[in-house]
């Protein structure tokens, strides 16, 4: 009889338990289908389409017509411009994403002194940040290094008249214009640097200055290595948004002058939404992601031998 | 004394060169309020001989038969319901994820985590296809749908980092107390997000304000545009004649980032610097 009962009982908990544990699965996947329609309807569904499509040839009005592989094979063998895109987005990203890295990280450590007012001043900084991808901002970018814009009065004031060009019609300036506008956007990395400077111990620092280590052997030693994980992760971040420029390039330059400033997302665009090539663009969708796969990878892949991580004790 | 130099310095060069950073901005408010035929003469300067207000009037009439109260109007409707979609599905399902222990929660959450990486660019085409086949181009729908179901990731992610770091007590006291899960979500975590909301509030309507591509695909009858897209259209150097209205509509549209900013940096300054994305 007390054999039954504690049977009994059991089987009731594990029952109730087991009902627990289909509540919870039930509940857990109440509280994120939001999210996993999004990812099924919005992501994982798009991205099979986009895998098929890249091997058909399709304009919307007609059928998707089974190309194969012809659509990357005639990308690499028979479109220049496509060669172009990726040796400009490749140039820019390059660049720029080292650029911005090393001016955030200087403004970060301007900001990362005892003197009074800093909280102030990051603000300031950030403003430009914060405006990011607006068309304004392409607008104001495009008079102020136009040719009667204020960056050549600026030259001409100051005697140096003679170098004043049409910066955004230029071939050889364009993509540079471009690459000012982004490292000038540099404040997202600058908080993150900021962040990371914060947490270095102090006592580094007195401990090289008692032992007569000038700023720049402080810098290299300490400060460096210290913030190579936060170094990292901004060139990571950096280089995957970098890889993705389309606004800047769309609204200042349109891609031109000859193409010079003809980012892959760029050409992108043009193939899928103006000449309406959506087989085409979508392989060229994949070779982006390959592309960036790539990249992060060999990113990921070398950091073993210079991100430094405190808690290892050592690289 | 070497102590005062040295502070003079520090101040004199960052106070220069905060200057030189925000001299385009600058540059572009005081040029909106100068007369058309000075903005070019005398390129450089941030001096103002005359304040012109009419460029603000004759631009707030905008081009292509809409004015700019109508891109303002469709901007904050777009970005209004943008925003309370991103709060909805970031909030509920950070909630899932950091806080109920359900099957498959460890691979779903690497998927999330693998979309905060995807270049948008991959599910770009097949989506617009699959919103011109529902009929949705030239609706807001496919701009502010995606916000309800998640559609950037980064929000949900900054969600989940936040919630994790409420004590769990709170959620065992409420159970004893029979407090069920959206019990526990409404009442108990919810109210202890606001930061986390607030920072959500605030990128989610800076990066739908300025936004660009995503009107510039699925919008294309002026009567629908958003105020970047509005913009382009008045910037269009083929048509474009008048510099002064221009400049002035270019300011106004960055206003309300601006002011959002200067309100609510705190938020944004801590999102940013404990999650750095952008």
């Amino acid at each position: 009889m007390s054999q039954l009962r504690t049977d009994l009982s059991t089987n009731i908990k594990t029952i109730s338990s087991r009902k627990k544990v289909v509540m919870k699965n039930i509940a857990g996947f109440l509280f994120i289908s939001p999210w996993l329609i999004g990812f099924i309807g919005f992501v994982i569904g798009p991205m099979i389409a986009s895998f098929y499509l890249s091997f058909t040839s399709y304009d919307m009005l007609t059928s998707a017509k089974w190309v194969g592989l012809k659509n990357y094979i005639s990308m690499f063998t028979d479109d220049p411009r496509f060669w172009k895109a990726l040796i400009v987005t490749l140039k820019f990203v390059v660049i720029a994403v080292p650029l911005k890295l090393a001016f955030a990280l200087f403004v970060a450590m301007l900001f990362n002194t005892s003197h009074k007012g800093q909280g102030l001043y990051s603000t300031i900084y950030y403003v430009p940040s914060i405006l990011g991808g607006s068309v304004a901002v392409a607008v104001m970018w495009r008079l102020l290094f136009g040719r009667d814009g204020a960056v050549n009065a600026m030259l001409e004031g100051v005697g140096l008249g003679i170098i004043t060009t049409d910066w955004i019609n230029s071939p050889d300036y364009a993509l540079s214009v471009i690459i000012l506008l982004i490292v000038w956007q540099f404040g997202a990395p600058m908080l993150i640097f900021l962040a990371g400077l914060k947490n270095i111990p102090k006592e580094l620092y007195e401990a090289a200055a008692v032992d007569g280590a000038g700023f720049i052997s402080r810098f290299i030693k300490i400060t460096i290595p210290m913030l190579t994980p936060v170094i990292f992760f901004n060139l990571v971040m950096q280089t995957i948004h970098g890889f993705m420029i389309f606004t800047q390039g769309y609204l200042i330059t349109g891609g031109g002058p000859l193409d010079e400033t003809l980012f892959f997302s760029l050409y992108l665009y043009e193939s899928a939404f103006e000449y309406f090539k959506m087989g085409y663009a979508s392989a060229m969708a994949w070779i982006m992601l390959l592309i960036i796969a790539f990249f992060t990878a060999v990113i990921f892949k070398t950091s073993k031998s210079w991100v430094y991580y405190e808690s290892e004790g050592g690289r | 004394m070497k102590e005062k130099i040295n502070s003079i310095t520090y101040h004199t060069f960052v106070i220069l060169f905060g200057f030189a950073m925000l001299y385009p901005i600058i540059w572009l408010i005081v040029s909106s309020l100068k007369q058309d035929s000075e903005i070019f003469a005398n390129a450089a300067s941030l001096l103002i001989t005359s304040f012109e207000f009419e460029n603000y009037t004759k631009g707030w009439q905008g081009s292509g038969g809409q004015g700019f109260d109508v891109f303002f109007r469709n901007s904050a409707f777009v970005t209004t319901f943008v925003v309370i979609g991103t709060l909805f599905s970031s909030s509920l399902v950070a909630f899932g994820f950091a806080r109920i222990d359900f099957k498959f929660r460890k691979l779903l959450f690497a998927c999330l985590l693998a979309t905060v990486m995807l270049p948008m660019q991959v599910t770009l085409i097949p989506q617009y296809i699959l919103f011109h086949n529902l009929g949705w181009v030239n609706t807001y729908l496919p701009l502010i749908v995606p916000a309800f179901v998640g559609g950037i990731p980064f929000f949900i992610f900054l969600m989940i980092q936040f919630i994790r770091g409420i004590p769990r007590e709170l959620d065992e006291a409420a159970v004893m107390d029979g407090c069920s899960y959206f019990g526990i979500f409404w009442r108990i975590v919810l109210p202890l997000c606001k930061p986390a909301l607030i920072t959500v509030t605030i990128f989610s309507f800076m990066w739908t304000w300025d936004d660009f591509f995503a009107p510039l695909i699925y919008l294309n009858e002026s009567r629908l545009f958003t105020v970047s897209l509005g913009l382009n259209m008045f910037a269009d150097p083929d048509t474009m004649t008048q510099w002064g209205p221009l400049l002035a509509m270019s300011s106004l549209s960055l206003l309300p980032q601006i002011i959002l900013f200067l309100f609510c940096q705190k938020y944004l300054v801590d999102g940013m610097a404990t999650t750095g994305l952008k």
